[in-house]
């Protein structure tokens, strides 16, 4: 094969190869602790803020370093992070407030097999 | 001149100066991202409500079974791995995706780094794995979808609403859009609707992957001088994985 470009391949930067594989190697470990929770751990509200809490770690390290945000300059990164906000107070007004008054007004009740004895948490 | 705003000797307003010091392609790609975010946000959020305000089962999680009237636990619904027929392995199946699509979203970062170092040969290697990342996860969700379509172990007795008429104690298998086997008909509706949502990113990511790959093969950036194609490719491709990130907790966690 004829080479006819003058393209100039840089050489690999060890550090740079290590760094990403490290990040994923991070990803992967947060990933293997949710497991664990998911596993050994009761459902509740405890164990679904840590979910939570964890998917967020987990976003933060693809966001900075998989799409390089984090090395943006600080404009970019706050007209990205910020308009998030809005999910939040959606979050809190939709899921939280909203979801819940329509629970209570409409007389749903949880399931329980181990007897008739509902638990009413709204009084 | 003298009134203008000016970086060194040249006007802001004269062009040439990157807002950001992103190019045009990448902010837009940022802006496009943003907006599907909110997409895919208020498509969670609805999840979430329509969860929160149906009725949850509050029993012993080993004394579970499948009901049209309250939301199934999910570790119960998604237990089945391929070949594994009867085996009850809650969550590995979508373990392997994620870690499916977490690993292609490394071959991007690596794509990208060879196409700031001009290296083609390293350029058309990585895509062409994140290219096969991206097949093997879709060829997963469609085992997923036929196993979740088709249903297992015991046919669970409800109400339905068939062929325009309330049926009683019917005997639900599998899942569809109207009503499912493993809980109210929302469960199955949003599960088609979110996880088909992203699959679609995901395909169309496919899609962009396989074009941008034949275009690095072809030289066609080399020619350019650069390859920042491969940045914006590379930008919808970790959002397409930051979305599943989301996906997995809210559907398959919580």
């Amino acid at each position: 094969m004829e080479q006819t470009s003058n393209v100039v391949v840089q050489p690999v930067d060890k550090n740079k190869i290590m760094g990403i594989w490290k990040i994923a190697g991070i990803l992967a470990i947060i990933t293997l602790i949710e497991y664990a929770f998911a596993f050994m751990m009761d459902a509740g509200t405890l164990r679904n803020v840590i979910f939570v809490g964890l998917t967020i770690v987990k976003a933060f390290y693809i966001v900075s370093e998989f799409m390089h945000l984090g090395h943006e300059v600080k404009g970019l990164i706050y007209s990205v992070i910020l308009p998030m906000v809005f999910i939040l107070w959606l979050i809190v007004a939709l899921v939280e407030l909203e979801g819940g008054a329509v629970k209570s007004s409409r007389g749903i009740v949880d399931y329980n097999p181990d007897g008739s004895e509902q638990v009413d948490d709204s009084h | 001149m003298a009134t203008t705003a000016t970086v060194g000797n040249k006007s802001l307003w004269a062009g040439g100066v990157a807002p950001l010091k992103a190019s045009y392609g990448k902010l837009m790609m940022w802006f496009f991202l943003l907006s599907d975010a909110f997409t895919f946000s208020g498509l969670l959020i609805t999840y979430a409500f329509l969860r929160w305000s149906a009725p949850a089962y509050k029993g012993d999680p080993s004394d579970f079974v499948f009901s049209t009237e309250y939301w199934p636990i999910p570790e119960k619904v998604y237990d089945a791995f391929p070949g594994l027929h009867g085996v009850e392995a809650p969550l590995f199946f979508v373990g392997l995706m994620t870690f499916i699509l977490i690993l292609s979203s490394v071959t991007m970062v690596l794509a990208v780094e060879a196409g700031q170092r001009m290296d083609k040969k390293g350029v058309v290697k990585w895509m062409l794995w994140t290219i096969i990342g991206g097949v093997a996860f879709l060829s997963c969700q469609a085992w997923e979808w036929s196993h979740f379509i088709s249903g297992s172990g015991v046919a669970t007795i409800g109400d339905v609403f068939l062929n325009g008429r309330w049926v009683e104690n019917y005997e639900i298998m599998g899942a569809g859009l109207s009503f499912n086997q493993y809980g109210p008909p929302a469960f199955a509706a949003l599960f088609f609707f979110i996880t088909g949502f992203h699959g679609f990113h995901v395909f169309s990511g496919v899609v962009i992957n396989i074009i941008t790959f034949f275009n690095a093969a072809n030289g066609m950036y080399e020619k350019r001088g650069h390859y920042e194609m491969i940045e914006k490719v590379g930008l919808y491709w970790h959002f397409v994985d930051l979305v599943w990130v989301f996906v997995f907790t809210f559907f398959y966690l919580i």
